[in-house]
């Protein structure tokens, strides 16, 4: 299958930088969260070692669980374990890795890596029924589109409570007697979420900029006879739609026009481009021709925006994909014979 | 926020629901709302199609079609000639 970036992980495990072995039937996890997890955390997100972001599978003790602690299911991504037992430290719970080939919990439940069929090959596999007492498992309620509660039930004798959808509200969760507020069953995706997956799009368009920008410099070269400021200035408008498709349009997603993400990353990429444009003024059918490429690279990355947010769904996406492109490939066309042109009249 | 179809295919059979909550309580956007033991679609428009309460409901009352709402992974599947196989590529 071909590799479609979305920000998550796979490949082989990684030990946790702070597990330590006790005697016992699980490993102790610590709830500190190191600066080198943080450090690996950025990395990942920009791309870098992202197929080897993996903890080992299976049970692990925070603090000093009893048989009456509860048991939290989670994700072997590590980024998703590391985000749970930051929240968890003072506390004393049981901690269920599911093996989900270190994707995270979302990501993993579409695919159904992290479903009833593994959470109960986990439960069985811990002996979790002769750990604790209690017949409870709290998971994180993005797990849902992959457990179906009803039937872990009738396969362990386990009833299966949602849990907050982000770890942060895991200890406000676990004081309110496992309650969640419907709050916490909301997915927010406030602009923090969304700036976040920014190194995410501007990643996945690196490699055709750079072929972009080099066919600039070729075309410069060859209308001015030498290289000059102006392939400076020639870059600066598809910089621009980088920034406006890559950056703005997640930041600014509520606010721009139209529910077609091709046409929000088209609005905020025409007014970077142009901005650019008038700043750094050329001949006028270079300058049309990049405003239809840039406009088209602005609008390409607000369309893979999709698969970053949280309330896509895949007939929408599938309709916008095709109304579309074929308008973003036949201005970037038209565009690049512009631009070829212009280098020769 | 709202997407293109957003919550077209979802359909609940009422006459099958025995109002456990379920859905109510897995559905990250607040679709659901149980009403005198019956769950009723309260805001369709704020469905994602993650089918999280289809996948939880005992009754099976609830049909709805699902996949990711990535365009990414739908234009991969066109370029591997696969109209129906968007598959999120995570891993
Ligand atoms: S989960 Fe199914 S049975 Fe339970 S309330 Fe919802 S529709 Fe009704
Ligand atoms: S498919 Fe997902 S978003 Fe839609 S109603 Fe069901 S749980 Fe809610």
């Amino acid at each position: 299958m071909d590799k479609v970036s979305c920000g998550c992980g796979g490949g082989s495990p990684v030990q946790l930088t702070h597990i330590e072995m006790q005697a016992g039937p699980a490993p102790v996890l610590s709830t500190v969260v190191m600066w080198r997890d943080v450090l690996g955390g950025w990395r990942v997100r920009w791309g870098m070692g992202r197929m080897r972001y993996r903890v080992a599978p299976g049970l692990y003790r925070v603090g000093e669980p009893d048989k009456q602690s509860p048991v939290l299911v989670t994700a072997n991504y590590k980024l998703t374990v590391d985000a749970v037992r930051r929240e968890l430290a003072g506390l004393s719970v049981w901690l269920l890795v599911l093996d989900t080939k270190g994707v995270n919990v979302w990501c993993a439940a579409g695919k159904g890596t992290f479903g009833t069929a593994e959470l109960v090959r986990r439960v069985e596999a811990a002996n979790l029924a002769g750990v604790v007492e209690h017949r409870n498992l709290i998971v994180p309620q993005l797990g849902a589109t992959g457990v179906a509660a009803h039937e872990v039930k009738r396969s362990t004798g386990f009833t299966v409570r949602y849990g907050p959808v982000r770890a942060g509200d895991i200890r406000a969760y676990l004081a309110g007697g496992m309650k969640a507020t419907p709050a916490m069953r909301r997915i927010a995706f406030g602009w923090k979420d969304r700036l976040i997956l920014a190194p995410v799009e501007v990643v996945g368009v690196l490699k055709p900029a750079i072929v972009i920008l080099a066919a600039l410099t070729v075309l410069d070269v060859l209308r001015y006879r030498s290289l000059s400021w102006r392939v400076a200035a020639d870059f600066a408008p598809f910089l621009a739609a980088m920034f406006a498709g890559g950056v703005l349009t997640p930041l600014l997603l509520p606010w721009l026009p139209s529910r077609v993400f091709a046409i929000k990353g088209a609005v905020a990429g025409a007014v970077c481009v142009a901005a650019a444009l008038i700043a750094l003024p050329g001949g006028a059918i270079a300058a049309a021709g990049t405003a239809l490429v840039a406009i088209a690279i602005a609008s390409y990355m607000g369309m893979m925006f999709t698969g970053s947010t949280t309330f896509t769904n895949f007939a929408g996406a599938r309709l916008e994909v095709r109304r579309a492109l074929p308008p973003i490939v036949v201005a970037a066309a038209l565009g690049a014979v512009l631009r070829v042109a212009a280098a020769f009249v | 926020m709202q997407y293109l179809l957003s919550g077209d295919s979802l359909v609940l059979d009422q006459a099958l629901c025995n109002g456990c909550g379920r859905c109510e309580e897995v559905c990250p956007h607040a679709v659901y709302s149980v009403v005198n033991r019956k769950a009723v679609v309260a805001n369709r428009g704020n469905c994602m199609q993650c089918g999280a309460c289809r996948m939880n409901c005992p009754a099976g009352a609830i049909a709805v079609s699902t996949g990711v709402g990535c365009a990414a992974a739908i234009i991969g599947a066109m370029r591997r000639g696969d109209g129906g196989g968007a598959s999120c590529d995570c891993a």
